[in-house]
């Protein structure tokens, strides 16, 4: 038998990938497509006063000009503009009316009959606008942030324990300090576009740029009033997305809009600039207070923060949780409030709440470690917990002791010289800083179909979508595994809502859930193909139960004894059975009795020029303790992925917003920075041994997330240890170090 | 994107022809810089006017012991001739410093002298800019000015000219030769470009119906004592906050030549005559190159987000001058500054 499951597989998408014949949403062509191009507001709030199409449809090639004044119907309530990810408030609604929440927002939409016409003319849209006064800055709306209540897709920050006042009082050191982290942008080298394709029976068949094709395809049809068979949503590739992807986005409405209203086929791809409309990181202020005693113990937590969030829903994530989840801490209060500004809603992005939350935490660690004059990985396991702190309750598993005691060593830790500014390389300053990581690990339910031929081939199919991340891959490799084939002869189908159920992929949930599912289904198709091999004469396994049995080779195999076994392809055709199909959901019990999370360990070299401040970031090693690793060649990408972003979140990404007009003024990728080859040296991956029994069956955590965590913190304390500054917003460009 | 026409231009003169009989025409070569402006709508040209077939393509030695590089002589081809490579390092390491490989590779020399700011405001048309649409105000001296001058501002606009490779040409002292209906003629470079003054939407002197055929480089390449520092927000693909091109030539103890000239500190790549002054006939030293710098930066003015850059600007000079003194120019691949 092969085992496929934790081995360096190559992507089976790989090829189609790197010679295009992965096609994107952007991408599927049919006759008669229709081309569209968004008109984009010019200011932050106001009102739409008139719009002036008339030289854009004098244009030859132009068929119409759609605004909020001419689109085809669309649904009133808010209930119908929900999705799977919404947060609470009264979703935006592209071309709804004339009503402008925020600058990029789409005012008109132009079809025609090429690309280039439809831009062309989207050029001579004039609108004029009443404008009103903005406010897209935060630190001007702090004193007017607002607590939110627990509801839909948030929660509270969670319950504060002790009496954090008195052991702050108490305490023998105390930090307190202020953490910024700017808004940032998803940037997904895919443009964001989606393709209608509207059939000769008036349905549409959407192909779109989406982390969660059901969503969108439910979505759509709240919002056109349509039945659930009238609309297909397919996305089969997606070229990253990084939760921009997550809930429904403007491009696919006004797409579809304009296929009904016109009756033909269209597409909309959206321009870079334009995606600066869709969604974004939320800034946050994080104040974070930690009380300790001289002799090893972290006797008091507060965490308090404020982020932004639009007019018009209530977008919130669990940032201030995580510094009362990861220390052992008898004392912990959380705050957590919303300032509203005049831009779209922010929504998730890689490790989202996490990647900021612990930022601030582990810096303030940091910080605290330097106070108690001890060194900031012996700070961390002294205050070492193996329970959740926030619940009480212990973990599945946890295995970030082994990931501090691999990545230091891997680092060479101990050699650190604890003084700031001690170590020099010629005219750098060189500093080693470290952070912890942690993330959930998170399972939803999900369904998969298995259809498995007497030829020996199976096609494993779910609704899923692989965002880059390597689905695909990995649902190959489990369904190759549990129905005993080689890799080769498993086809994978997903990205289309036809498919068996799965949730929108994101939260580092898909690869826990659909594993799962994969394995419930093959459960199955084993069960199935015992009780046709029962039937044969003088059956093997005439006394075997399911249990009992492996599916190896082409063979349904006794566990007992190998020796009995039946031909996979026998039995099939001894009942004259061509093909096995079974689809089953799968759930998964939580009884609530551990905490299940993922971990990190990050310890980060940087070497920062004394005079002129350019800081490089000259090594970086990763320990990653996320259970049961399905592919250790994909994994190690996602986790490299994650640090190089772990590095742009310290170093450079920051969305630049001219607060006099409420504009972002660096929306494109020349301007906005992120990390190029030139700022990635050396990057070493750990993933530490974790079984984990308790989690689920396969003892699987998913790692599309916890990358990222704690790289930017540990960055940003190399940099103190190298420098002596301590700079606590982000990004750290070299005039933040200036003396 | 507004439409537009295209032609091709068969040679030099027909090229002045086609831009004298179309004012609101424009060259294109490589487009780096062009195509996105046009994509912005910013450019709105009536018609390209394709100069790429032009033979401009070469890189020719002059009768006083320099050379002519041709206008149409891409980025990368010129970064890795020969006769730069031992002749003018300088020029080769700023070039290096800017852009990708794949942009160097399509952008010429004629354009790189003719790119324009990379100011956030000018490139968005919903914002006004004195440079894009004269008399609307400059939105960067009260806005986001983080990348902007600290040199030879003016009310009207603050921003950079983004070109490495021109902070080289002024170092070096090039000449810049164009052709037009009257005729050719040269261009010193420090002439090139324009401060903004009251007219910021002219970047260089070169008429509007003239084209640049070749810059011109004397013999004195400075290849013994030069460096090009760029400092920027990320190690490669930014553009500058300083650049510096130093070039000095020694005799003995004693610099008998200094060249000095920062990139993203101004309207034009800016040179400064009193502080090379100011390094002739100095013996180079860390307190003579604080000097320069001081000089350089007499006049330096910012406007809230920049300030830093004229801290950063001094340290910046008088680093670029240790290397170049030292002999051990900055390397453009290998990003720890020396």
């Amino acid at each position: 038998m092969t085992n496929y499951i934790g081995t360096a597989t190559s992507r089976i998408d790989g090829r189609a990938k790197v010679t295009g014949e992965a096609k994107y949403a952007g991408e599927f062509n049919i006759t008669g497509l229709a081309h569209a191009s968004v008109v984009a507001s010019t200011i932050a709030k106001g009102r739409i006063a008139r719009i002036d199409a008339s030289a854009a449809l004098s244009v030859e090639g132009v068929l119409d000009v759609l605004t909020h004044l001419n689109r085809p119907p669309m649904a009133s309530a808010d209930s119908a503009y929900d999705d799977d990810t919404a947060p609470e408030g009264s979703p935006f609604r592209p071309l709804y009316n004339d009503r402008i929440w925020f600058n990029f927002q789409p005012v008109a939409l132009v079809v025609a009959e090429k690309p280039e016409i439809a831009r062309f003319a989207a050029a001579l849209v004039r609108v004029e606008y009443e404008e009103q006064a903005h406010v897209t800055d935060l630190h001007r709306q702090r004193d007017k942030a607002f607590a939110l209540e627990p509801g839909k897709n948030h929660s509270a920050p969670p319950k504060p324990r002790g009496t954090a006042e008195q052991a702050f009082a108490a305490a023998a050191v105390r930090h307190r300090g202020e953490y910024y982290v700017p808004i940032e942008h998803h940037n997904p080298i895919e443009l964001f576009a989606s393709t209608v394709i509207f059939e000769s029976d008036g349905k549409l068949t959407v192909y779109d740029k989406t982390q969660g094709v059901q969503n969108v395809q439910r979505y759509l049809c709240n919002v056109l009033g349509t039945e659930p068979e009238e609309v297909r949503v397919m996305s089969p590739f997606v070229g990253g997305a990084f939760g921009s992807g997550l809930r429904p986005q403007f491009q696919a409405v006004l797409a579809a809009l304009a296929a009904r209203a016109l009756k033909r086929s269209v597409r909309l791809a959206l321009t870079r600039q334009q995606m600066y409309g869709l969604s974004y990181r939320p800034a946050m202020i994080q104040q974070i207070e930690l009380g300790a005693s001289a002799g090893g113990t972290l006797d008091a937590i507060a965490h308090d923060a404020i982020t932004v969030t639009s007019q018009y829903e209530d977008f919130h994530r669990q940032e201030t949780g995580w510094s009362g989840l990861l220390y052992r801490c008898a004392n912990a209060t959380y705050a957590h409030r919303l300032a509203r500004l005049d831009l779209e809603t922010p929504c998730d992005m890689r490790a989202p709440s996490a990647a900021t939350g612990v930022y601030a935490l582990e810096c303030a660690m940091d910080e605290l470690a330097v106070a108690l004059k001890l060194d900031p990985l012996e700070l961390r396991l002294r205050y070492y917990s193996d329970r959740d702190q926030n619940t009480d309750r212990p973990y599945s598993s946890k295995s970030l002791r082994e990931c501090y005691r691999q990545g230091s060593q891997a680092f060479g830790w101990d050699k650190r010289n604890p003084e700031p500014r001690s170590t020099r390389d010629g005219t750098e300053l060189v500093g080693w800083g470290m952070a912890s990581g942690v993330w959930e690990a998170l399972q939803v339910p999900i369904a998969a179909r298995i259809v498995l031929t007497a030829n020996g081939h199976a096609e494993v199919s779910c609704a899923t979508s692989d965002i880059g991340t390597g689905t695909y891959t990995i649902m190959a490799q489990v369904a190759a595994e549990m129905l005993g084939l080689p890799l080769d002869n498993v086809t994978v189908k997903l990205g289309d809502s036809t498919l068996p159920q799965s949730p929108v992929e994101g939260g580092s949930w898909i690869a826990a859930s659909v594993s799962n599912g994969i394995a419930t289904t093959a459960g199955a198709v084993r069960e199935e193909l015992l009780r046709l091999a029962k039937q044969m004469p003088n059956s093997a396994l005439a006394d075997a139960t399911a249990d009992e049995v492996t599916l190896a080779d082409g063979m349904l195999v006794s566990k007992r004894d190998a020796t009995c076994a039946v031909s996979i392809a026998e039995a099939m055709r001894h009942r004259g059975v061509d093909r096995i199909e079974q689809e089953k959901s799968t759930t998964f019990d939580d009884d609530g009795s551990h905490a299940h999370n993922t971990h990190s360990a990050v310890f980060a070299e940087v070497k920062v020029d004394e005079e002129l401040g350019v800081i490089r970031v000259t090594r970086v090693v990763s320990a990653i303790a996320a259970g049961r690793i399905l592919n250790t060649k994909t994994a190690r990408s996602q986790i490299i992925g994650g640090v190089v972003w772990g590095i742009g979140m310290a170093l450079h990404e920051e969305t630049l917003i001219d607060h006099n007009f409420g504009r972002i003024m660096n929306a494109n990728i020349a301007e906005y920075h992120v990390p190029v080859n030139a700022d990635v040296y050396d990057i070493d991956v750990i993933f530490v041994d974790e079984l984990d029994a308790i989690v689920n069956p396969l003892g699987i955590k998913g790692l599309g997330e916890i990358g990222i965590v704690g790289v930017a913190a540990a960055i940003a304390n190399a940099i103190y240890h190298a420098t002596g500054m301590r700079v606590r917003d982000l990004p750290i460009t070299l005039d933040k170090l200036q003396r | 994107m507004i439409n537009f026409q295209y032609v091709r231009a068969t040679d030099v003169a027909d090229a002045v022809h086609r831009i004298a009989a179309d004012p609101a025409a424009t060259f294109i070569a490589g487009g780096s810089n062009l195509i996105d402006l046009m994509k912005y709508d910013v450019e709105r040209p009536s018609r390209l006017i394709d100069i790429t077939r032009l033979p401009l393509k070469s890189v020719e030695e002059t009768a006083d012991g320099g050379l002519r590089i041709g206008a149409l002589v891409s980025n990368s081809d010129l970064a890795y001739h020969p006769l730069i490579a031992a002749r003018y390092p300088l020029l080769a390491s700023a070039i290096l410093a800017g852009a990708s490989a794949q942009l160097r590779n399509m952008a010429s020399t004629g354009g790189n002298l003719l790119q324009r700011t990379r100011c956030y405001y000018f490139y968005d048309t919903a914002t006004p800019c004195n440079k894009r649409e004269p008399g609307s105000g400059c939105s960067a001296i009260s806005g986001l000015n983080r990348m902007h001058a600290i040199l030879g501002t003016s009310e009207a606009c603050i921003a950079t000219h983004p070109s490495d490779m021109c902070v080289a040409l002024a170092a070096l002292d090039a000449r810049v030769h164009a052709a037009g209906p009257a005729g050719a003629r040269t261009i010193a470079f420090s002439d090139f470009h324009r401060l903004p003054e009251n007219t910021p939407e002219r970047d260089t002197n070169l008429q509007p119906n003239e084209i640049v055929t070749a810059v011109e480089l004397p013999a004195r390449g400075f290849a013994a004592n030069y460096t090009y520092l760029k400092i920027r927000d990320r190690l490669s693909y930014a553009f500058a906050l300083v650049s510096v091109a130093a070039a000095l030539e020694l005799q003995g103890d004693t610099i008998i030549e200094a060249r000095l000239a920062l990139g993203g500190v101004a309207h034009k790549p800016w040179r400064d005559p009193t502080a090379e002054a100011a390094l002739r006939e100095q013996a180079p030293s860390q307190a003579t190159f604080n000097r320069a710098a001081d000089v350089f930066l007499r006049d330096a003015k910012a406007f809230g987000h920049n300030a830093f850059k004229i801290n950063l600007a001094h340290r910046a000079i008088v680093r670029a001058l240790i290397q170049a003194a030292a002999g051990t120019p900055q390397s453009q691949s290998d990003k720890k500054i020396r």
